[in-house]
């Protein structure tokens, strides 16, 4: 299996991430060669071995339903390019 | 909007959003609350701040298992959290935490069954998490606030091809499902205030064709009505097109409330390709039987069980059963009233009459009132023993609505008791008799309706106490006796 460079440029697109044409050919090779690792792990019998969904055996770490502390606006806002009446200032997107 | 020409059969797929009823959000502590100064109740995991670890709320999962196991769904014993990838200014950290998979969600392959027994199947129930709010500035430009980012949401989709077929049972099912979700305390319903959400998705086809046809799915849906409405009206304009020749699209459209009409909404369309994997900061739930059924004991009994049974062991109308369950605290207080040996249907009575228009009047719930149980019970039993008239009863409860008293004292204080025997009455009715001989001499001239004026006189005379069958009888007793 390997990756085209029309599958490079679609998950570019999906992470909104504006790579030229000599980068995407130098991911596209990197890929591969990520990929052609778990081609290597695809030869291992695991027949015997329960499917994981996670690389921790634990479970259920769960949290009471207690409201605790939260940031100050002014902290909230701190790190935000642009901020205006308490909110965020974000691109104008189409909708209704 | 005409009705079609054609004959088509409509499929209508109902997806519904509850935002659970925590105190504190999903994966952080933050405060869950309607309103308020934006941004005030964030942190760093509802932020999506780098280096934070989202915990999720065990309050919000068993919700969402409490819900599944009501709508008899099937409990995933292993679920697991997933990233649903997209790119939109209210999604702090670049995904939503969701459950993907068919058999993944906490709970799916379930139904709920409407009034008239009809099963709707339901695919799923899964938990993930709300977006922030996006708002337009004054001054043009948009902001984001993210006091709702991360508030636990259930989602609850019906299964696929769908079993609702018209407009009516879509409204019937959000009703009964509205209803489930308050009763289990684990949303509060209010779809005016966004915490419930209903997106319905609509498609016909010809009557007598398999293929199910091109749907709508439809937004800004906030009322019972706009949803019956809104899917009427899609069913139309999707008939009309389809007769006029057109063809349908695949889209998205918008309820405009004023003019009851709905419009292709101006999206722009993420991909529809979330790339979705297992949440790596989000460890597996793992629930045995134990767990699951130590949820499924201790559940209430769910209204449609309770109306069967008021209807079966009371004698109650469907309608009078439903009045009762309007919400679980009014059923309760019915079923003490009830365990206390008092008449079922009188207690109902006086519980959808009497209370229910005291209460309304003094915005209280039947547990802050004056009223227990027990004042019903006694009410209840001094009607039906003709103690009292149902006249005097109504002054009775308004004295307990307003004071506590026991009806049993306030009739003894205020000698209330029906008087039932001959001599007052008759009494009574010589003496209005006397002072309305022009009356009497119309009754006997053949205008027999006026007797009704002068029981009425009667009754007055005895303070609404007579016994009013008695009083009846013998005054048209005395105006047949010359
Ligand atoms: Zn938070």
């Amino acid at each position: 299996m390997s990756i085209s460079l029309e599958e490079v440029r679609h998950v570019a697109r999906l992470a909104r991430l504006d790579l030229g044409e000599a980068e995407m050919m130098s991911l596209q090779s990197e890929l591969n060669a990520l990929i052609g690792h778990f081609e290597d792990i695809q030869h291992l019998d695991v027949s015997a071995i329960d499917p994981a969904s996670h690389a921790v055996t634990m479970h259920n770490v769960w949290s009471e339903d207690l409201p605790g502390e939260c940031l100050t606006r002014a902290e909230a806002l701190q790190n935000a390019p642009v901020s205006k009446a308490g909110l965020f200032v974000v691109p104008t997107i189409l909708e209704g | 909007m005409q009705a079609p020409m054609a004959n088509y059969v409509a499929s209508i797929g109902m997806e519904v959003h509850a935002e659970l009823a925590t105190r504190s959000k999903m994966f952080c502590r933050c405060p869950v609350a309607f309103g308020g100064e934006p941004n005030t109740r964030v942190c760093p995991v509802c932020l999506g701040l780098p280096g934070s670890l989202p915990v999720p709320n065990r309050e919000a999962i068993e919700m969402v298992i409490r819900t599944a196991l009501a709508l008899n769904c099937k409990i995933a014993m292993h679920s697991v959290f997933h990233r649903k990838n997209y790119f939109y200014p209210d999604l702090p950290k670049g995904y939503q935490v969701s459950q993907y998979g068919e058999t993944n969600p906490l709970g799916y392959h379930g139904w709920l069954e409407l009034a008239n027994g009809k099963r709707i199947g339901i695919r799923r129930v899964h938990l993930e998490e709300d977006t922030g709010k996006l708002m337009h500035l004054p001054n043009g430009g948009a902001g984001v606030d993210y006091n709702r980012a991360g508030v636990p949401l259930m989602e609850i989709v019906t299964d696929f091809p769908p079993d609702i077929t018209n407009e009516e049972e879509a409204k019937d099912y959000l009703v009964e499902l509205r209803q489930i979700l308050v009763w289990l305390g684990v949303c509060d319903g209010k779809m005016e205030e966004g915490s419930l959400r209903c997106e319905p998705n609509i498609s016909i086809r010809p009557e007598g064709t398999e293929m199910l046809g091109t749907k709508s799915e439809l937004k800004n849906l906030n009322s019972f009505r706009s949803v019956q409405l809104g899917v009427q009206f899609e069913i139309r304009r999707q008939a009309a097109t389809l007769d006029s020749g057109g063809t349908l699209l695949q889209e998205t459209r918008g309820w405009n409330e004023s003019n009851e009409s709905s419009y292709a909404m101006r999206i722009k369309e993420t991909e529809n390709d979330y790339r979705y994997f297992p949440d790596p900061d989000l460890i597996p739930m793992v629930f045995d039987d134990p767990y699951i059924e130590g949820l499924r004991s201790a559940m209430p009994e769910l209204p449609l069980a309770k109306s069967q049974r008021y209807q079966r062991d009371f004698g109650l109308s469907t309608k009078d059963a439903e009045r009762l369950l309007q919400d679980r605290e009014t059923a309760e207080f019915f079923e003490e009233a009830v365990a206390m040996k008092g008449d079922p249907k009188g207690i109902c009575n006086l519980m959808i009459s009497e209370f229910a228009k005291q209460l309304n009047e003094a915005g209280l719930s039947p547990r802050q009132s004056n009223i227990s149980p027990a004042h019903l019970v006694q009410l209840a039993n001094l009607l039906a023993s003709d103690t009292i008239n149902s006249k005097v009863g109504k002054e009775v409860f308004a004295e307990a609505f307003k004071s506590g008293a026991m009806p049993d004292a306030i009739v003894d204080e205020r000698g209330l008791r029906q008087i039932d025997d001959h001599g007052p009455i008759v009494e009574s009715v010589k003496a209005v008799l006397a002072t309305n001989a022009e009356v009497v001499e119309r009754y006997r001239g053949g205008q027999t309706g006026v007797a009704g004026f002068l029981v009425g006189q009667v009754m007055k005379m005895g303070q609404g106490r007579f016994n009013p069958q008695l009083v009846q009888q013998l005054v048209r007793e005395e105006l047949e006796r010359t």
